[in-house]
């Protein structure tokens, strides 16, 4: 591997945290704030790719699509918030994972009764179709340019929101102490609400950003949750920066570790068998990073400041 | 209070036992009921650490699938004589489950959930790239495991017989543990960490240790899933797999093995029920979990008490 | 969802009332219905490959009026979930409580592993219309198996074939790290002699394929090979696409075709696929399957379709040949085997193994005047292949 090509590994890598981090924000801000576990994240992400898509087609325009995909998974945020989740706020970590997992049963399903089965399609944004060569052959998508600027973006707007603001004050304080601020005589419910909702906003955004890059299909937030979930627990969770830090890490293992593990293992063992090896070695990859912070540091690399 | 941890899984088993006779004998009937009463054991031992331990794991699959690639394994060695396949499954699954155990009982609440998840995810992609057991289109086992060299497994009714009886032990060596001194400086470690540790007991020993016999059980139901289908795949390892478990034993309650048992028996049939109903069932079922989840705050088994 | 809307077809009508009893008098069976267990993936990402062959199926019924052989049809929908033991149960049920007569449909080998046991301990025939593992083709062939696909290595020699056919002298190869993706790069292998430059193997839960993009361009293969389904493939090739890749020829099996050309669109024209069937076939028999197949579910047919509309037209023709009668299997075995229909991929024989002995073409994704996609051929690479696996088979004479 020569260095062009491992540099251009490592910026894949980073993009790729970057798609995870947008996932993962909203993740481990409803975690950090409300102490929820939300498996239902990943079908948030899902519905505003269904939306984003739907929505596009309908208006003819991606841009458009993607700034009505923001309302909507608002709304459905809100809608999903008022209708399940604030049932749960006050129960323990179980019954929030169970309940979580029963909607995800029912909107993977819904999706599937209302879109049909076959996955949908969203060409990619006339404006940003083209693309920059980073080395001979190989075109770097300007959209992917674009997801790391919005990702980018969206982490600095968060990061102000969270540290700067005095909406995001009082979701620090919450978060640390709800009774008092409720004391205080600020509405901590409808807080939670609005914390729960821009962050149902976030995944949708996320979503509906993928649609060109990823395929829309019914079951699509599955894989992305699990991931967002490690993202979570290795940055330290509640933590926006832990969450930021931890998306390009596990970007950066899944995609490295692709290019890298069969090399390495070849070092050991037969060409055809290093090369199974170490992609089945390079899939669990994640998980053994995981595991091994984990064991050294059980709150993650960055654990929110409490 | 007592009487009903014993009263209402006497009563299933007793059901269980006259089923195939009641009208429940003929072959589909009895695949439905072997595969409620594997969940069943899968179930109870998640509970010895749910409830008893008070660690949720969502990687309790990953037991069943080690239990079950152990038959894969001693199959394509030609070995399937139960009084070798078993205790191996065992031993392998216990061995799993220790060494996971060992580092993921480090931790607890929320990353002891998301590390459980991780170890199923390994287990998942180990067993996804074992290409001589079929890799992911899973290894059809040609015969059952044998009993002293005799295919007596094969017999529905017989097998049917097999499940109930170890279904049965599984539970009452989870009960015993229970009420066993272990069993309460569990309980006492789950309620109170901190007070047990002043008081002598080292909360990492005694979890690990449960951990490990849940992951035994999980293992043996693994051995048993793999005969009732007779076929092994890694579908049997997922984390969804692993949540469907966990639903089991809340729905049930986690006050004992006896809500496990409900809870995977209720599960079962009442998917099977849906699924007859209409091809949409999820729309149905997640719902249905939800309101589960919310209402019945001790499961079925806390049903009677709540008045 | 095409399925909702047309209210002919009764969905799961067996499964509601399956307690009915069943007679037994062979007279009286014979005007009773036959049951058909119709197994498909109807849940996750792959569903759509279910829906396809669901259709597919319920056309052919349609097309038949709902009658095999004379005999009044009964489909019975079974959605395998993709969990092999819900497979197993499920089919359990169908055969001993549903008394199905035969078990059609099927999308995946795991399933099929899964299922093949106790469907053929029952003395059920099972009609694959799209799994077809090397495992039944060879040793563990059976007489009450039959498919109407192929076995996946005949598809990917194909592309093997082509690419030495086009003098192509490295070819980068990457498939999904599962048996069917190393069985994809034996069989390129098989047909292939230049060199594989590298063998990528990716996890089956891929969404990102930047990492293996940019080896490709570092490596300037002449073309490249690939068996990516369902979901991994409309992200691989939107990818490749996008990345500029696009003038390295894009060899693939299961990756294009018309499940998810809906997704790919324009990303996927020009990419080459193989297969023995495609909706551009000239004969009448495909044009009719395909004009009402689009007329009646309003999308473009993929394989899954057609393999099981040729399964309605494959089991009436024997159904009829043995007169409704379908007490003794060995005729309606013949029956079968002798496949006298008129296939919609045109010729069509059952091999010693009773996996097809067929052509397999190259295809090439184009758009259709009307601006939707679909794969088409361009020429026939193999003519009357028959499997690598058919000569293990050890077919018993009688059953």
């Amino acid at each position: 591997m020569n260095a062009t090509l491992l540099f251009v590994q490592a910026l894949n890598g980073l993009q790729f945290g970057i798609l995870l981090f947008l996932i993962a924000a909203g993740l481990t801000l409803v975690f950090g704030v409300m102490d929820f576990i939300n498996l239902a994240h990943g079908v948030q992400y899902m519905v505003g790719a269904y939306l984003g898509a739907t929505l596009a087609a309908w208006t003819g325009s991606f841009w458009l699509g993607l700034l009505l995909t923001l309302p909507a998974t608002l709304g459905f945020g809100l809608l999903l918030e008022f209708l399940v989740f604030r049932h749960f706020y006050d129960r323990d970590h179980l019954s929030q994972v169970l309940a979580t997992f029963g909607v995800i049963l029912f909107l993977n399903e819904g999706v599937r009764v209302v879109f049909g089965t076959a996955p949908l399609q969203m060409p990619m944004p006339e404006l940003l179709s083209g693309g920059v060569t980073v080395m001979d052959g190989l075109l770097y998508p300007t959209y992917r340019i674009a997801i790391l600027a919005v990702g980018l973006a969206t982490a600095g707007l968060l990061w102000f929101l969270v540290e700067r603001t005095r909406a995001g004050m009082l979701v620090r304080a919450g978060a640390s102490n709800a009774p008092m601020v409720s004391a205080l005589g600020v509405d901590i419910r409808r807080l939670f609400m609005l914390v729960f909702g821009f962050g149902a906003m976030l995944a949708g955004f996320a979503g509906a950003l993928a649609t060109p890059i990823l395929s829309v299909e019914p079951g699509m937030g599955d894989t992305p949750l699990i991931l967002a979930f490690v993202v979570i627990v290795i940055g330290g969770i509640g933590s926006i920066r832990g969450a930021f830090l931890g998306a390009l890490l596990v970007g950066l293992v899944e995609t490295l570790g692709r290019g890298l593990m069969p090399d390495l293992m070849r070092l050991v063992m037969d060409p055809s068998a290093a090369r199974q090896t170490g992609a089945a070695l390079a899939s669990m990859l994640v998980y053994i990073v995981m595991a091994a912070i984990l064991t050294f540091r059980p709150a993650g690399l960055f654990p929110a400041r409490r | 209070m007592r009487w009903r941890e014993t009263a209402v899984p006497l009563a299933i088993f007793l059901a269980l036992a006259a089923a195939p006779f009641l009208g429940f004998g003929q072959g589909h009937s009895l695949t439905l009921l072997a595969r409620a009463m594997i969940f069943g054991m899968a179930a109870i031992s998640l509970s010895l650490i749910v409830g008893g331990a008070g660690l949720i794991s969502l990687g309790h699959a990953a037991m069943l699938g080690v239990g079950a690639y152990a038959v894969v394994v001693l199959d394509h060695a030609r070995i399937t004589e139960a009084w070798m396949v078993i205790p191996i499954a065992i031993a392998a699954s216990a061995a799993f489950a220790a060494v996971t155990g060992a580092i993921a009982i480090r931790t607890s609440g929320v990353h002891f959930i998301m590390i459980t998840l991780a170890f199923g995810q390994m287990a998942f992609f180990a067993t996804s790239s074992l290409a001589i057991y079929g890799g992911d289109d899973g290894y059809t086992l040609y015969s059952r495991t044998e009993l002293f060299g005799s295919r007596a497994l094969e017999g529905r009714l017989f097998f049917h017989f097999t499940c109930l009886a170890l279904l049965i032990l599984c539970w009452g060596l989870v009960q015993a543990l229970l009420l066993s001194r272990f069993g309460r400086v569990l309980r006492a470690i789950s309620e109170n960490e901190t007070r047990a540790r002043a008081v002598g007991f080292e909360p990492y020993r005694y979890r690990l240790v449960a951990y490990a016999i849940a992951g035994a059980i999980g293992g043996l139901a693994g051995v048993l899933l793999a005969n009732g289908t007779e076929f092994v795949a890694p579908a049997y390892l997922t984390w969804q797999r692993s949540g469907d478990l966990l639903f089991m034993v809340i729905l049930g309650g986690t006050a004992g093995p006896h809500g496990a048992l409900m809870g995977a028996l209720a599960f079962i049939l009442i998917e099977e029920w849906l699924a007859h109903l209409t091809e949409h069932w999820r729309l149905i079922f997640g719902p249905l979990l939800i309101l589960c989840v919310y209402f019945l705050r001790g499961g079925i088994a806390g049903l009677p008490r709540r008045g | 969802m095409a399925f909702q809307d047309n209210p002919g077809f009764a969905r799961r009508t067996l499964l509601a009332g399956s307690g009915a009893a069943v007679l037994a008098a062979p007279a009286i069976a014979q005007s009773a219905p036959i049951k058909i267990g119709l197994v498909v993936t109807a849940t996750g990402p792959a569903a759509s490959l279910g829906t396809h062959l669901r259709d597919g199926w319920l056309l052919g019924m349609r097309h038949l009026d709902t009658k095999i052989g004379g005999r009044r049809v009964e489909t019975l929908v079974i959605d395998d979930e993709l969990r092999p033991d819900v497979a197993v149960t499920k089919v359990r049920a169908a055969l001993e409580r549903d008394k199905v007569d035969f078990i059609v449909g099927v999308v995946f080998s795991n399933i099929l592993g899964a299922i093949i046991r106790p469907v053929t301990d029952a003395g059920t025939f099972l009609i694959s219309t799209n799994a077809g593992p090397s495992t039944l083709a060879g040793r563990g062939c059976s007489p009450y198996f039959f498919t109407t696909s192929y076995n996946n290595d005949q598809v990917h020699s194909v592309m093997g074939q082509v690419a030495q056919d086009s003098n192509y002298r490295r070819v980068f190869v990457m498939t999904p790290n599962y048996q069917a993706g190393r069985d994809a790069v034996a069989g390129f292998k098989s047909k292939f002699q230049g060199t594989v430059v590298d063998e990528v193997y990716v996890p089956l839960t891929q969404l990102d394929f930047s990492a293996e993009l940019a080896r490709i361009a570092s490596l300037r293969p002449d073309a490249i090979f690939t068996f990516m389904p369902g979901g991994l493939g409309v992200n691989l090739v939107k990818q490749y696409r996008q990345a500029g890749l696009a003038t390295i020829p894009f060899l693939s099996t299961f990756t294009v075709d018309e499940a998810t050309l809906p997704a790919q669109g324009e990303a996927a024209l020009g990419f080459y696929a193989a297969a023995s069937w495609a909706p551009n076939m000239d004969n009448p028999a495909n044009q009719a399957f395909v004009r009402d197949f689009e007329g009646v579910y309003n999308y473009v047919p993929a394989t899954y379709a057609a393999q099981s509309y040729d399964a309605a037209r494959l089991l009436d023709s024997a159904v009829k040949k043995v007169g409704g009668n379908l007490t003794d299997k060995n005729a309606l075995r013949a029956a079968i085997a002798a496949a006298d229909f008129r296939s919609v991929r045109g010729p069509f024989r059952f091999g010693i193994n009773q996996y097809p002995v067929q052509d397999f073409w190259q295809l090439q994704v184009a758009r259709r005047p009307d601006g939707r996609f679909q794969t088409e051929t361009v020429r026939k690479v193999l003519s009357a292949n028959i499997d690598p696996w058919a000569p293990e088979c050890r077919m018993p004479v009688r059953i």
